[in-house]
């Protein structure tokens, strides 16, 4: 970051839909809903100014359908909403998973179920993320901790997208999106682009199985290359197919794709792991409070780590494997009722004990908490405080 | 003479449609008023949902996107503000645009975004098997409505005009040479433009409600079609079974996107025109 940029007070929306126009999008449509509407309205008064289009939607499917849309037609798009419009948003984001589009959709996530606790913050959302389209469908979905994290997903949120040809959930929570902190934004970020067609218009295979499973993508416009996108499932033509061959080697790849990448595109951040014997799983706002927790633990002289997950999709299941085979326990403390915690469990694969702790008060979880879950997991293992 | 063949992928051909359907009279009339007005092939956008009429982008040899039912037009809005420059076709059905797609029918009217929609209306989804629809006359059987429909339909070209549309027509397939200068005059208006094609589906609709085959039914739909201004003339009674046809609105008023690229222009202008 350069030094000439100035210290700036900011909240998580505020700088998401600034990262964003870093990352060069010009296409945003939503609706709105407490707590993302910070976003839609920030880009209401930049987009227009930046020779973009913001638009309000007449409802959240509309707006997830014009942002497949407008990618299509080749414009860096996205849309922001809360559970209640994410649920709404999960046809078309099926659409754009199976149609290939780029596209980032952020959910700022507030209590549910239903409508839920409008301005609390709450991580119930994860697994939705995951799979609350229908079908096995690709999906890479990343959470911030911090208003200066939120600025560098949301360019990556981008950049996967475009790098992949996929959608990709931007999971903030309330505590991410409202707080306001001071930060330093960069002068210019790394920006990815969509790899193009490359090949003639008559040669020209949209849905080609390429050698990394992403297919060069043309845009909708006067270049030649007419092609064709349906939700079908679709050969390398992009026309329909009842071939179960076809079929089949369309959802592999189609789920292949971020398999192959996964060293790629999982990014976890580990404090205070190398002699832990106890270890913390967190993500988004309470890996914050996880943060201080362990450096507090740590204090106290208890050796303890947090393994800090900023992409939730894909699972970073391999670094909690490893992780699980050198402490005794994983804490996994969410807003939710133990989600993650059924992940981690899986990846482990009882290498370790793994204790979920949820809070789906509508309240953060402190760092206090955090602290006690760690000193009990202690005193149960008998690990020692180091003198 | 139109050239079909230059617009076609024949290599999809057979037509997934049933024998007797009237979309394909459809396809054919949406081609010759292309023609007719110059088109490039790369300069259209083909949008459509789901449904029979819906099938209709993957034989044309444009720029084309099947989507989600009854989100063609929002899929469609994004392509034309991120490429104003392509002329947006959105082919729709009745149950696709009025029945689980009315929110996104009326708004886009509303916003007058120059897209045109072409609404295959055959009174009934088609696709799925004959279930009752939105546009389903009252008292006609659907597969879901076996001892008739007991609810009200939409008039669609009277939603579109409510809405706010700035052209709204209505044919039947039984005149396609009438047909295609209503959609060529519908995609040179600027603005939302809908044109209703009242199309036989003699597979459902005909056999549920002994209509008749697909001759019947296409000369049930000449014999009861009238124009606007004869319709004007006729007794409430008269005009119950009345097709109204031709064009119903034509009205000049601002167009979505060029509003939009106002107040974008307006925005980079001097200090004096500018907010902030």
């Amino acid at each position: 970051m350069s030094s000439a940029s100035p210290v700036r007070v900011m909240s998580g929306n505020e700088v998401c839909a600034e990262a964003a126009m870093a990352a060069g999008l010009r296409f945003f449509a939503g609706y709105p809903i407490t707590p993302s509407s910070e976003i839609a309205e920030e880009l209401a008064v930049r987009l227009p100014r930046a020779g973009g289009v913001f638009m309000q939607m007449e409802d959240e499917i509309a707006a997830m359908g014009a942002v497949v849309g407008a990618s299509l037609a080749g414009v860096k798009s996205m849309t922001a909403t809360s559970g209640p419009g994410f649920s709404l948003k999960q046809e078309n984001i099926g659409f754009a998973c199976m149609a290939e589009v780029p596209c980032v959709v952020v959910n700022v996530q507030r209590g549910g179920p239903s409508t839920g606790l409008p301005t609390m913050p709450a991580q119930g959302d994860v697994m939705q993320a995951r799979w609350g389209t229908h079908g096995d469908h690709p999906i890479i979905a990343l959470t911030p901790y911090s208003v200066a994290e939120t600025f560098e997903l949301t360019v990556r949120a981008f950049n996967l997208a475009e790098a992949f040809r996929t959608p990709v959930i931007l999971l903030m929570d309330e505590i991410i999106g409202h707080v306001n902190e001071k930060v330093r934004l960069p002068d210019s970020v790394e920006v990815v682009e969509r790899k193009g067609p490359d090949t003639t218009p008559d040669q020209y295979l949209p849905y080609r199985h390429t050698e990394d499973g992403v297919p060069p993508m043309a845009a909708f416009g006067r270049a030649g290359y007419r092609f064709h996108v349906t939700g079908l499932a679709h050969d390398e033509t992009g026309f329909p197919t009842n071939d179960p061959v076809e079929i089949d080697r369309l959802n592999r790849r189609l789920n292949g794709k971020l398999e192959r990448h996964r060293d790629a595109i999982v990014d976890v951040v580990r404090h205070a792991c190398d002699d832990a014997e106890v270890a913390v799983f967190a993500y988004g706002s309470v890996s914050r409070a996880a943060r201080q927790a362990v450096d507090e633990a740590r204090a106290k002289g208890i050796p303890v780590g947090l393994l800090r997950s900023r992409t939730l999709w894909p699972f970073p299941d391999v670094e909690v494997r490893e992780l699980g085979e050198k402490v005794g326990t994983i804490l996994v403390p969410e807003m939710n009722l133990g989600q993650m915690a059924h992940e981690v469990e899986w990846a482990v694969r009882g290498a370790c004990h793994v204790v979920p702790f949820g809070r789906v008060d509508g309240l953060p979880i402190r760092p206090g908490q955090i602290l006690e879950l760690i000193e009990q997991a202690v005193s149960r293992a008998g690990a020692g405080v180091r003198a | 003479m139109t050239e079909y063949s230059k617009y076609l992928r024949l290599d999809k051909f057979p037509l997934i449609w049933c024998p007797g359907c009237g979309d394909g009279i459809v396809l054919k009339a949406i081609l010759r008023a292309v023609d007719r007005i110059g088109l490039d092939r790369n300069e259209i956008c083909m949008v459509s949902g789901i449904g029979c009429s819906s099938r209709t982008p993957g034989y044309v040899d444009v720029n084309t996107l099947h989507t989600t039912h009854g989100r063609a037009l929002t899929f469609a809005t994004g392509v034309k503000m991120a490429r104003p420059d392509l002329t947006v076709i959105v082919v729709t059905g009745d149950g696709d645009a009025t029945a689980i797609g009315g929110n996104h029918f009326i708004h886009a009217a509303r916003r007058n975004i120059d897209i045109t929609v072409i609404l295959y209306n055959n009174w009934i989804y088609g696709m799925t098997g004959g279930q009752v629809s939105p546009a389903t006359p009252m008292g006609a059987r659907a597969s879901t409505a076996p001892f008739g429909s007991i609810e009200p339909n939409f008039d669609i070209a009277a939603l579109a005009a409510g809405a706010g549309a700035s052209f709204v027509a209505r044919e039947t397939v039984a005149k396609p040479l009438l047909l295609d200068r209503l959609i060529e005059r519908a995609i040179r208006k600027k603005g939302f433009s809908l044109v209703e094609v009242m199309t036989p589906c003699p597979t459902t609709y005909g056999r549920l409600n002994n209509a008749g085959d697909a001759v019947e039914m296409t000369l049930y739909l000449r014999e009861h079609a009238v124009s606007k201004a004869k319709a004007e003339t006729l007794s409430e009674e008269q005009r119950q079974d009345a097709i109204v046809t031709g064009v119903l609105v034509d009205l000049d008023k601002p167009e979505y996107a060029e509003q939009y690229a106002r107040l974008a222009e307006r925005l980079r202008a001097p200090a004096a025109f500018s907010r902030a």
